[in-house]
């Protein structure tokens, strides 16, 4: 897992099916970690990815994994790339790719609607996990991750 | 349920994003409304009922799955309407928050796409509300039963956004078809991702 963890610059974002993603929601590498489901034309998701950076970047015990569903609308992955690279961005960025969110949402929460953006926090030890479906403000993202220490 | 009750009172400012399950479940009997259109004129959904039903989706202008679904919400209308099912959309976004869902856009969005069905701006947020819509664009099917209106499918249009052509399963066609045939609706809801509206 070292190799997801922060500081990895120039990064290329991996495409991944649905169970990839679940693998990568329950594997337990001791961490916290902050999947949070993003698009690069969702404004309220760009906002909110500061807040993800700075807490990727600034604590050893938390892994954000970005999850862009930018292929559920568009199949070429470039904007993705580009964005990733503009932005420098840390935390480890994948492109899901799933034709069907129907058969799949449920699967993440089921008290997601499918609005974005959402994100999970899951304490990879326990499992104890918290589920946001709305735009972080600052500070929040801090209070999630020591609600399920 | 402990958890849930703790976690409301921790995150105050959360309380708003629990509000999509509190919305009208299906078989609930909707409100009436009254939204201003497009077209400066006053529209209420009691004004349909002669109507079989009506498909009621939360739509936007900004949203990139409302453009990608925008041709096939006018196809709904263009196979429904004759047949006393029509569309009637609304944008619940406040346009503080997202400008381009401003009425003046939404004046422009119906003219430049002409629109042949109800485009209203629910700009007290409180049939968004109401109906527990969360991401545009999101349907509810509604079928009228005598002077009611009773919620009979609730989600996505059907389950490919990029693709129309690709479609697999055309749900909101599927559970209008069946209504008109007085047959039970067989996938009554689904969730699709989407632009999440934005509420005050």
């Amino acid at each position: 897992m070292m190799g997801m963890t922060p500081f990895t610059y120039g990064q290329d974002p991996t495409i991944i099916k649905l169970n990839e993603l679940q693998r990568l929601i329950a594997e337990d590498n001791g961490t916290v970690k902050v999947i949070n489901f993003w698009a690069t034309w969702c404004a309220p998701c760009i906002k909110e990815l500061p807040y993800l950076e700075k807490i990727h970047k600034e604590n050893s015990n938390v892994e954000v994994l970005l999850i862009s569903l930018d292929l559920d609308l568009d199949s070429d992955p470039e904007k993705v790339y580009k964005f990733v690279e503009r932005k420098g961005l840390t935390s480890k960025v994948f492109l899901l790719n799933e034709k069907d969110p129907n058969k799949w949402i449920n699967s993440i929460d089921k008290n997601w609607s499918g609005a974005l953006p959402a994100t999970l926090i899951i304490n990879s030890k326990t499992g104890k996990r918290k589920f946001i479906e709305q735009q972080l403000k600052e500070g929040e993202l801090e209070t999630l991750i020591d609600q399920v220490h | 349920m402990k958890k849930l009750i703790v976690s409301i009172i921790l995150c105050a400012p959360l309380v708003q994003s629990i509000s999509f399950q509190q919305g009208y479940k299906i078989g609930d009997t909707v409100s009436n409304f009254t939204l201003k259109n497009v077209d400066n004129k006053m529209v209420s959904l009691s004004d349909y009922n002669t109507h079989h039903g009506v498909i009621l989706i939360f739509d936007c202008n900004t949203c990139p799955y409302s453009n990608a679904y925008n041709e096939r919400i006018i196809a709904l209308n263009n196979l429904y309407k004759p047949k006393g099912f029509p569309v009637v959309t609304v944008n619940s976004n406040d346009p503080k928050i997202s400008p381009g869902d401003s009425f003046d856009e939404m004046v422009s969005r119906a003219k430049n796409k002409k629109y042949s069905f109800p485009y209203l701006f629910d700009e007290t947020q409180k049939v968004g509300h109401a109906f527990g819509a969360t991401n545009t664009p999101h349907t509810f099917v509604l079928k009228r039963e005598g002077k009611n209106f009773v919620v009979a499918y609730i989600g996505a249009i059907d389950n490919n956004p990029r693709d129309a052509d690709a479609v697999g399963k055309k749900y909101v066609e599927q559970a209008v078809g069946a209504l008109l045939n007085e047959e039970e609706v067989q996938i009554k809801e689904t969730k699709a991702i989407g632009c999440s509206i934005k509420y005050r």
